[in-house]
């Protein structure tokens, strides 16, 4: 199968793209992902399902990965002269990530044996711009694992087919997969409390717990 | 002739059915529990904590909590004591003074068994432990989950050698460095001893003579 | 029935069937085959709406058994969440152990030594023997066999059962494999059982087939039903027995080539019709398949180390990255993909489970078929609930 950069370099003579990366994956036995952006979504994996090179007919693996906003900090080396003299500084960039949803497609093809060619498409912010065109026209294997996402992260898929909660019941308020879930409080009593459960307990048995603290087990 | 497929597929049932009271192959249902299977030698249950000799005394476990981390669960819960106790090597070592598993939240994967570095937590076979209160009676303390060495070594023969070897190992190291720190000891004695006799130490010593052959005997009692 | 980008609404209307003088011949009638059921495999649902006899809508209705695995695999170690995999696919605990470690073992760049990963062969070919198995006992008691057939099945389930807890401690829920390797070693005793079972497991296949493979009883209920055809088959993201049913050569074992596979001499069985018949009569030479490649294994499995030194086991904390890694587990192909951030517990933990994608198609297969035949189909679409529901 050919390099993710002549794949890259066909789509781009191919469609009218604003916005194609190559991401690199700092694990050298995963493979890199093309990031496209949501409004040439569909068009990318059509041309990607059809093209007669990658015939990438299979798609095997839908995921969502919650981004929330964090501050990301590098370090790089950089050369400077100090007094006439070039030295190598280490210096810590921070740079602020705004959050965002995304969904990495995992493609294969079937008919020709090869693959993976990953794709990501990435929602605006995790609040009000979280729409993704649904590729479930193209791959009928999405259907479901698309659900799934719109049913644990909060993603609307536009052309799906049939958009509702899979796993959770119809009703569910709340997106559990998302990284700032808070899950609700339905303690139930625990002989062997750790961490938050332990905070749980002392807010529900706080008597019980004192008393187990203060016996004083003699040797 | 239709049908001939389906009476042939009877016939091969009809073999085992009135075979089964021929052949005790072919009879494979066990009436448990007046007939039990012996179970196989690897099984795991539960969790137990081993002990040498007493039950107080000799546990071997020293509270370093690393199965309580390590446990998916997190269905361990330790207390470290306020005292020390000397373990099997000698050496002076915290005990727990609880140590509760809860068998209800436990489903014996056997990490802690794994992650544990003094051999004191093993997997238990006992599986008959079923009553009727959901929380107290699931709820394993010290007393009930410290079993002999003895019974660890009925259970599983061989992961009970390896770990008495793996102990004996150990011990024979702790005991082999005790007795090179007294060799050195009494070797420093005579040298510092020596040197006393040789060289009686000046009346003012001046300042700059300070570099003396032998490390100046502090340590001498 | 096509998928292309003009798939039918979802939600459409149905209606009952009208007589000669337009006339609609009677109601719809709307049943829960609900989670209670004995044939459902798990605590699955089925909402169809029935014209008569015969299914006009479908909706498959599951979570009942959600766990959210994904969460619970982002807040603790790599470590303890291989006990969680054994609880996913719970019938072939050891395959999911597999995949998992294959990933992690990726991820982290660890060389699984010669010998592990023989022994990784060998329990993957034993469980799928074992689900095969016990499937067909399913598969033909959904079709009202009242358990004699799956009594003989989980016969000789016990026998490879026994196995795996004699090496590992434990009949189901394995936990065996570790990154860089396997647990514990397997001795001389474990290989002359385990070669017993599989030169006698052939003979059990005989048996066992003489009185199912041309039964007219289940020739007359699995031919021609449930039919999926082969394009469809590949855009709806089917994969294992299922897919090789329909007509397409694919199995991961022969296009991957993970681990040792590609040392091995076998056959991988592609059927003709995409039908129920079709389905059954794949995994049962898949059967025969994996006895040979068992006794290949057996016979050269090589002396060594188990576990890769450089592996720990705690403090494990892989360098910044992700992969994905799959399998082909015996219900098709699982996949887990990781993310990692550095630090000791992944970032994403993603399970890609066949059971729940190869359930897409529950509709199209059901749709003009008797509601009989809609359990039948669902028995031989071969779904473990711990799967789908994670």
């Amino acid at each position: 199968m050919e390099t993710l950069e002549q794949i890259k370099a066909r789509l781009e003579i191919a469609l009218p793209i604003t916005r194609l990366d190559i991401l690199p994956n700092e694990c050298p036995a995963g493979e890199r992902s093309l990031v496209v952006n949501a409004a040439d979504g569909f068009a990318v994996a059509k041309f990607l399902r059809d093209d007669a090179q990658l015939k990438l007919d299979y798609c095997s693996n839908v995921t969502g990965i919650d981004w929330p906003q964090a501050t990301i900090k590098t370090k790089i080396k950089r050369k400077v002269s100090v007094e006439g003299v070039e030295k190598e500084i280490e210096e810590t960039i921070e740079t602020l990530r705004s959050g965002h949803l995304e969904v990495v497609y995992h493609l294969y093809s079937m008919e020709l044996k090869h693959g993976p060619v990953v794709l990501r498409l990435r929602t605006g912010n995790r609040t009000d711009h979280t729409r993704l065109p649904s590729l479930t026209p193209l791959w009928r294997g999405a259907e479901f694992q698309e659900r799934e996402i719109f049913d644990l992260y909060g993603v609307i898929f536009d052309g799906h087919p049939d958009l509702r909660r899979i796993l959770m019941w119809d009703g569910f308020a709340g997106y559990p997969m998302r990284r700032d879930y808070v899950a609700p409080d339905d303690f139930e009593y625990e002989p062997t409390p750790h961490d938050k459960v332990l905070e749980q307990a002392k807010k529900h048995y706080p008597a019980e717990v004192k008393a187990e603290a203060k016996t004083e087990v003699k040797p | 002739m239709l049908g001939e497929q389906i009476i042939k597929g009877m016939a091969i049932t009809a073999k085992n059915f009135f075979g089964s009271y021929v052949s005790k192959e072919r009879l494979t249902t066990v009436q448990y529990p007046e007939e039990r299977l012996p179970q196989q030698g690897n099984t795991r249950q539960f969790p137990m904590l081993v002990f040498d000799g007493d039950p107080e005394k000799g546990l071997r476990c020293v509270a370093c909590t690393i199965c309580e981390k390590e446990c998916p669960p997190q269905c361990i819960y330790i207390v470290k004591s306020k005292d020390k106790k000397p373990d099997y090597k000698g050496q002076p070592q915290l005990y727990p003074a609880i140590f509760d598993i809860d068998i209800s939240v436990c489903m014996s994967c056997s990490i802690c068994v794994e992650v544990c570095p003094f051999e004191s937590i093993k997997m238990n076979t006992e599986f008959e432990l079923s009553t009727d209160d959901r929380f107290g009676a699931l709820l394993l303390h010290k007393n009930d989950l410290a079993k002999s060495n003895e019974y660890y070594q009925k259970l599983h023969p061989d992961d009970a050698k390896e770990s008495d070897a793996a102990l004996a190992v150990e011990k024979a190291k702790a005991e082999a460095k005790v007795k090179a720190a007294a060799e050195a000891k009494v070797a420093a004695e005579a040298k510092a001893k020596a040197a006393a006799v040789a060289a009686p130490a000046p009346a003012t010593p001046t300042p700059t003579t300070t570099s003396s052959a032998t490390p100046p005997p502090a340590v001498a009692k | 029935m096509s998928a292309t980008a003009e798939m039918p609404p979802k939600n459409f209307e149905v209606k009952p069937k009208l007589d000669a003088s337009g006339q609609p011949m009677g109601e719809l009638l709307e049943v829960s085959m609900g989670p209670h059921h004995p044939s459902t495999h798990g605590v699955f649902r089925m909402d169809v709406v029935l014209d008569g006899e015969e299914v006009v809508k479908l909706k498959p209705v599951f979570g009942y058994l959600h766990r959210n695995h994904e969460k619970i695999g982002e807040n603790i170690s790599y470590l303890s969440t291989m006990p969680y995999t054994d609880r996913l696919d719970y019938f072939c605990s050891m395959t999911n152990n597999w995949a998992y470690a294959l990933t992690i073992d990726r991820l982290a760049g660890l060389a699984v030594p010669e010998r592990a990963e023989y022994i990784r062969v060998i329990m993957a070919e034993l469980t799928r023997l074992q689900n095969h198995t016990c499937l067909i006992g399913f598969f033909v008691q959904d079709m009202g066999a009242l358990g004699t057939p799956m009594m003989y099945a989980f016969r000789e389930r016990e026998k490879i059962l026994d196995l795996f807890e004699s090496v590992s401690g434990a009949r189901m829920m394995c936990n065996y494999m570790r990154f860089g390797g396997v647990r514990v070693d397997v001795n001389d005793a474990w290989l002359a059982q385990a070669k017993k079972v599989t030169n006698e497991y052939g003979k059990f296949l005989d048996e066992f087939e003489g009185f199912l493979s041309q039964n007219e009883i289940l020739l007359a209920r699995t031919q021609g039903v449930g039919v999926i055809p082969k394009a469809l088959a590949v855009n709806a993201s089917i994969t294992g027995p299922m897919l090789r049913a329909a007509g397409v050569n694919y199995d991961l074992r022969k296009v991957d080539k993970y681990g040792i596979y590609s040392r091995f001499d076998f056959r991988v069985p592609v059927g003709e019709h995409g039908d129920l018949y079709d389905r059954y009569m794949v995994r049962v030479l898949e059967m025969r398949e994996s006895i040979k490649i068992l006794q290949q294994a057996l016979r050269d499995i090589p002396a060594g180390p188990f576990m890769d030194p450089k592996a720990k086991l705690r403090g494990f904390r892989p360098k910044p990255g992700e992969v994905y890694g799959r399998i082909e587990g015996p219900k098709g192909e699982l996949g887990f993909y990781v993310i990692s951030d550095g630090s000791p517990n992944p970032y994403r933990y993603r399970i890609r489970p066949p059971s729940f994608i190869n359930l897409t198609i529950l509709e199209d297969m059901c749709l003009g078929h008797k509601i009989a035949d809609a359990v039948v189909i669902l028995g031989s679409v071969d779904i473990v609930l711990g799967e789908v529901d994670r």
